[in-house]
C-alpha cells in the first residue's frame, strides 16, 4: 500500500470550519505539517452560498449575555451552556480577525462594521457582507490559507474512510479524482470539517457534496452522533430549487403573506403585525416556530398550490428597489435568475425546505470526540451550541471559533502524539481492494444509484421532516434497513479511473443512508417535541425524560443504540420559549 | 415549446478515446430547468458514466462552468429552454486541458490566484484589541467588484490571450491583485505590481473584453487589467523621467 504522504494533521474539509482550523494549526505550532483533503477545491464549500450574515456583538447596547440567552432559548435549552458562553466570547474576536484579514464587511457610514437584525436575536449583532457574507468569509479564508506554506492541500481528494489503529485515528483512506487513485494519507489526528448532511433530504438549500460524510466516517469509526434528530427547516426556500432566500429579507423587513395577503404568523403565538420589523418577533422569529406554522397553515388551506407543492409569499416590495439592491442584490438576481420574478413589483413564492443539521459528530468545547486523535468542526460536529433549533448567523462564527478551537487541540495533541503504526497500511490496503472489489470493478449488481437515493429521500421526508410519528418513524427505520441491503448489490455503469463521478456517488449515498439512519433512529427514540423535532404524538416538551442529549452509536451488525446525555446547565435554567412579547 | 431537448456533450475517457466525441441525449425540458439539471438527468437515468462538476446550483460555488453552444457559460445559471428547439452543444471549458467528459484541469488556474499574493500585506499588523480598520462604503466601492469574482474561469475560457500563451496571468487573477491593491487595509500594492510586471503577457491583453463579456458576476476583469496597465506605464513613465534615488 503506497503511502502518499505523512503529516502531522489531516483536515477532512475545506470550507469555513476546515480553513480556520488550517489556520489556527499552522499559527499554533507552525512546524506542524498539516493537509486538507477535500473533496472539492476549498471554494467550491458550500460555506460560500450562506447569504445572510454571521453573528457577534459589537454594539455597546448589546452584551454576551444576551446572545447567550437568544442562543439557548432559541435551542429550546437543549445547548450546552458552557460551550454557548466560550461561543459568544469568541465570536466577535474570530468575526474582527477575518476584518483584519480583508473580509469585505458591509459599513456604517463612518466605516464601522454594520450589523442587520436576524431571527431570534434580540439585539442587531449579525455582521453581515452584503448578503453573500459565506462567500465573502470562505474566499477571505482560503485567499489567507494560501499565506501558509505549511498548508498541503489535497483538492478534489475524497475521504472514504478513517484509520484507525489501538483505539486511535491515524489518517484516512481517500480516493484522487483526477487519477483514480486510493491511498492512505496518515497523520497523528484527523479533524473532520466535512459539512452538513441536507442531502438526505428531497428539498433541499444544500449543495450536491453535502451527503454527511463525515458524520458516516467518525460513526464507522465508533464515535458517536449527537442530536441527530434536529434538523433544521428554514421557511424560505424558492420551489423546485430549493434555493434560500435568505432571513435578512424578514429583518429588512419582509412580509410572509398567505393566499389572502394575510401576514399569517400573528396567529401562531408571534406578536402582532407592525409596518416595521420588530425583533424576535413575527417576520423575525426563530425557523423552528415559523415552519412548524407553514404546515398548519397548509392545513387550513391558506396556501397557495404550484406545481412544486404549496407555498406562501414573501413580500419585499415595499422595501424599495434601492434598499434591495443594496442590500439584498443577490436575493434580486437569485429570483431574477432561478424564478424569473423580480422581488421589486413582485411577490417571491417560497416554502419551508431542509437546511441545517443541529446535530453531529460529538465533540467536547475543545472539538474533540471521545475517539483519539480525532475531531470536528464546523456543521459537521455538535459542541453543542445549537440545541434544538439554530439561530440564523449562528452557524458561521461557530465554524470560526470552533475550527480555530479543534485546530488549537489538534495541534496540541499532535505535537506530543505517536507516530502512525504500519498497521494502518494493511487496513488501507484493505479499504482499497473494498471499494475496487464492491463498487468500481463489480459488473454482476442489480441495484442503481439513482432510485435508491429517490428512495431515501422519500423516506426521510415523509418520516423525518417538520413534524414527525412514532409510526412514521418506525417505518423509515424498517424502509432505511432494506436500502441498506439493497446498497450491497449496487452497480456502477462507470468503471474508469478517471474522475469517477459515479463512484464518489456511490460512496455518497452509502454515508447519507448510515446517517438517515442515525436521523430516524434518534428521532424515534425522542417521545417529545423541541424546537425542530415536533413529534404529533408527543407534542409536549418533557424536560423530566429528554433534557439530554442523545448519542448514536453504531453496532457492530450496522444498526444503531441510542444513548443519552445530560445537557450542561449554568446560569439559565430551562423555561418557556416566548416569542412576539 | 418542445418538452424535450437534445443535448449534444461531449464524451472523453483519455483510456479509451483518443480523441473526444460527442454524445446526443434526449432529456425533459420544462421552463425551470438549467442545463446542469438535463446534465444531472443524463447521469441519474441515461448514462451512469458521464462526468461533470457541480455543486451549489445557485451561481455561487463557480464548479459548472462550460462551453453552451459556444459560449463559456455557468450552467446552473442557463436555461435549457433559452436553447429550445435545440440541439444544445455542451462541451468542456475552452483553453484548458480535458481530463475527462465535461471536467478540465485547473491547476494552472490555482497556481496563477495564488501567485499574485491574495491575501492584507501590512508593514505593521494592528492587534485585534485595537478592534476593525475602518472603510467607510466608498472605500469598500473601491475594490467590491473585484472581490466577487467566484473563480469559475469564464473568463479564461473566453480570453483569446491565455489560449494562445498559457503563461498569461489572466483576467480573474489580474482582477484578484487589483482586489486587494485597492483595499484601504492592505498596503502590497508595490510587492504585487513587480509580481504581475514579470508577466509579459499583460501587454498583450488587446482590450478586447471577452472577459468581462463572459463574466457572470460582473466583476470586470478588463477593466482591472486596464487600470493595472494603465498604473504600469505611469510607473514605467515615472521611472524614466525621475532620477533613481527619488523613487
Ligand atoms: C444556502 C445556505 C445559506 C446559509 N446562510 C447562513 C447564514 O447566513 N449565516 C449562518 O450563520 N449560516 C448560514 N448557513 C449555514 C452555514 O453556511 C453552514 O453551516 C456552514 O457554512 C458549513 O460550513 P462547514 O465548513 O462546516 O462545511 P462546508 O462549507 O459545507 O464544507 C465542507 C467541506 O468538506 C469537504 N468534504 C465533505 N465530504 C468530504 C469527503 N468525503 N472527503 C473530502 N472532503 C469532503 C467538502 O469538499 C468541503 O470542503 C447557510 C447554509 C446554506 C446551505
Ligand atoms: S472574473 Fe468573472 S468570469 Fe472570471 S473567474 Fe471571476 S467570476 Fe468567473
Ligand atoms: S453549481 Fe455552483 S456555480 Fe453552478
Amino acid at each position: 500500500m503506497n503511502v502518499t504522504a505523512f503529516h502531522d494533521v489531516v483536515l477532512v474539509g475545506g470550507g469555513g470550519a476546515g480553513l480556520r482550523a488550517a489556520i489556527a494549526i499552522a499559527e499554533t505550532n507552525p512546524r506542524l505539517s498539516i493537509a486538507v483533503v477535500s473533496k472539492v477545491y476549498p471554494m467550491r464549500s458550500h460555506t460560500v452560498s450562506a447569504e445572510g450574515g454571521s453573528a457577534g456583538v459589537v454594539r455597546p447596547d448589546d452584551s454576551l449575555d444576551e446572545h447567550a440567552y437568544d442562543t439557548i432559548s432559541g435551542g429550546d435549552w437543549l445547548c450546552d451552556q458552557d460551550a454557548v458562553e466560550a461561543f459568544v466570547k469568541e465570536a466577535p474576536e474570530e468575526l474582527l480577525r477575518l476584518e483584519h484579514w480583508g473580509c469585505p464587511w458591509s459599513r456604517e457610514p463612518d466605516g464601522r462594521i454594520a450589523v442587520r437584525a436576524f431571527g431570534g436575536m434580540r439585539k442587531m449583532r449579525t455582521w453581515f457582507a452584503a448578503d453573500k457574507t459565506g462567500f465573502h468569509m470562505l474566499h477571505t479564508l482560503f485567499q489567507t490559507s494560501l499565506k501558509y506554506t505549511r498548508v498541503v492541500r489535497y483538492d478534489e481528494w475524497f475521504a472514504a474512510s478513517l484509520l484507525v489503529d489501538d483505539g486511535r485515528v491515524q489518517g484516512v483512506v481517500a480516493l484522487e479524482l483526477m487519477s483514480g487513485k486510493i491511498e492512505a494519507i496518515t497523520a497523528k489526528a484527523v479533524i473532520l470539517c466535512t459539512g452538513g448532511c441536507g442531502r438526505v433530504f428531497p428539498f433541499t438549500t444544500n449543495a450536491n457534496i453535502k451527503n454527511g460524510d463525515g458524520m458516516a466516517l467518525a460513526y464507522r469509526a465508533g464515535a458517536p452522533l449527537k442530536d441527530m434528530e434536529f434538523v433544521q427547516y428554514h421557511p424560505t426556500g424558492l420551489p423546485f430549487t430549493g434555493i434560500l432566500i435568505t432571513e435578512a429579507c424578514r429583518s429588512e423587513g419582509g412580509y410572509l403573506l398567505n393566499k389572502d395577503g394575510y401576514r399569517y404568523l400573528q396567529d401562531y403565538g408571534l406578536g402582532k403585525p407592525e409596518a416595521k420589523p420588530v425583533l424576535r418577533s413575527m417576520e423575525l422569529g426563530p425557523r423552528d416556530r415559523l415552519s412548524q406554522a407553514f404546515v398548519k397553515e397548509h392545513e387550513k388551506g391558506r396556501t397557495i398550490e404550484t406545481p412544486y407543492g404549496p407555498v406562501v409569499h414573501l413580500d419585499l416590495r415595499h422595501l424599495g428597489e434601492q434598499l434591495i439592491n443594496t442590500k439584498l442584490p443577490f436575493v434580486r438576481e437569485l429570483c431574477l435568475k432561478y424564478q424569473n420574478i423580480d422581488p421589486v413589483t413582485e411577490l417571491i413564492p417560497v416554502r419551508p425546505v431542509a437546511h441545517y443539521m443541529m446535530g453531529g459528530v460529538h465533540t467536547d468545547i475543545h472539538g474533540a470526540t471521545p475517539l483519539l486523535g480525532l475531531y470536528a468542526a464546523g456543521e459537521a460536529a455538535c459542541v453543542s451550541i445549537n440545541g434544538a433549533n439554530r439561530l440564523g448567523s449562528n452557524s458561521l462564527p461557530e465554524l470560526l471559533v470552533f475550527g480555530a478551537r479543534a485546530g488549537r487541540a489538534a495541534a496540541a495533541y499532535a505535537s506530543s502524539a505517536a507516530e502512525p503504526r504500519s498497521a494502518v497500511l494493511a487496513q488501507a490496503e484493505d479499504e482499497r481492494r473494498r471499494m475496487q472489489r464492491d463498487l468500481l470493478h463489480k459488473i454482476d449488481g442489480r441495484e442503481r444509484l439513482a432510485p435508491l437515493r429517490d428512495e431515501l429521500h422519500q423516506s426521510m421526508e415523509q418520516s423525518a421532516g417538520i413534524y414527525r410519528s412514532g409510526n412514521s418513524l418506525a417505518q423509515a427505520a424498517v424502509k432505511l434497513r432494506e436500502l441498506q441491503d439493497r446498497f450491497r448489490h449496487v452497480a456502477l455503469q462507470d468503471h474508469s479511473r478517471t474522475f469517477n463521478t459515479e463512484l464518489m456517488a456511490a460512496l455518497e449515498l452509502s454515508f447519507m443512508l448510515d446517517v438517515g439512519e442515525a436521523i430516524v433512529e434518534s428521532a424515534l427514540r425522542r417521545e417529545e417535541s423541541r424546537g425542530a423535532h415536533q413529534r404529533t404524538d408527543f407534542p409536549a416538551r418533557d424536560d423530566q425524560r429528554f433534557l439530554a442529549h442523545s448519542l448514536v452509536y453504531r453496532n457492530a451488525d450496522g444498526s444503531c443504540r441510542v444513548e443519552y446525555r445530560p445537557v450542561t446547565i449554568t446560569r439559565w435554567p430551562p423555561g418557556e420559549r416566548v416569542y412576539g412579547r | 415549446m418542445a418538452d424535450r431537448i437534445i443535448l449534444q456533450v461531449t464524451r472523453y475517457r483519455p483510456e479509451d478515446e483518443a480523441q473526444p466525441t460527442f454524445r446526443e441525449y434526449e432529456v425533459p425540458c420544462p421552463k425551470e430547468w438549467v442545463v446542469l439539471d438535463g446534465l444531472n438527468y443524463v447521469k441519474d437515468h441515461l448514462d451512469g458514466t458521464l462526468s461533470h462538476r457541480w455543486s451549489c446550483r445557485m451561481g455561487i460555488c463557480g464548479s459548472c462552468g462550460m462551453t453552451v453552444n459556444g459560449e463559456p457559460k455557468l450552467t446552473c445559471a442557463t436555461f435549457l429552454s433559452d436553447y429550445a428547439p435545440g440541439p444544445v452543444r455542451v462541451e468542456p471549458l475552452a483553453n484548458f486541458p480535458i481530463i475527462r467528459d465535461l471536467v478540465v484541469e485547473i491547476g494552472d488556474f490555482m497556481q496563477k490566484l495564488a501567485h499574485v499574493k491574495p491575501w492584507i500585506i501590512r508593514q505593521e499588523e494592528k492587534p485585534l484589541s485595537e478592534g476593525e480598520y475602518q472603510q467607510t462604503p466608498e472605500e469598500l466601492d473601491a475594490y467590491k467588484q473585484y472581490s466577487m469574482c467566484i473563480n469559475c474561469m469564464l473568463c479564461y475560457a473566453a480570453c483569446p490571450v491565455y489560449g494562445l500563451d498559457p503563461k498569461f496571468l489572466g483576467p480573474a487573477a489580474i482582477a484578484l491583485a487589483q482586489r486587494y491593491n485597492l483595499d484601504s487595509r492592505d498596503q502590497g500594492e508595490k510587492e504585487r505590481m513587480e509580481l504581475l510586471s514579470q508577466h509579459e503577457g499583460i501587454w498583450g491583453c488587446t482590450f478586447v473584453g471577452d472577459c468581462t463579456k463572459a463574466c457572470p458576476k460582473n466583476v470586470d476583469p478588463a477593466g482591472a487589467i486596464q487600470r493595472y496597465k494603465l498604473k504600469a506605464a505611469l510607473a514605467w513613465l515615472k521611472d524614466i523621467f525621475v532620477p533613481r534615488g527619488a523613487k
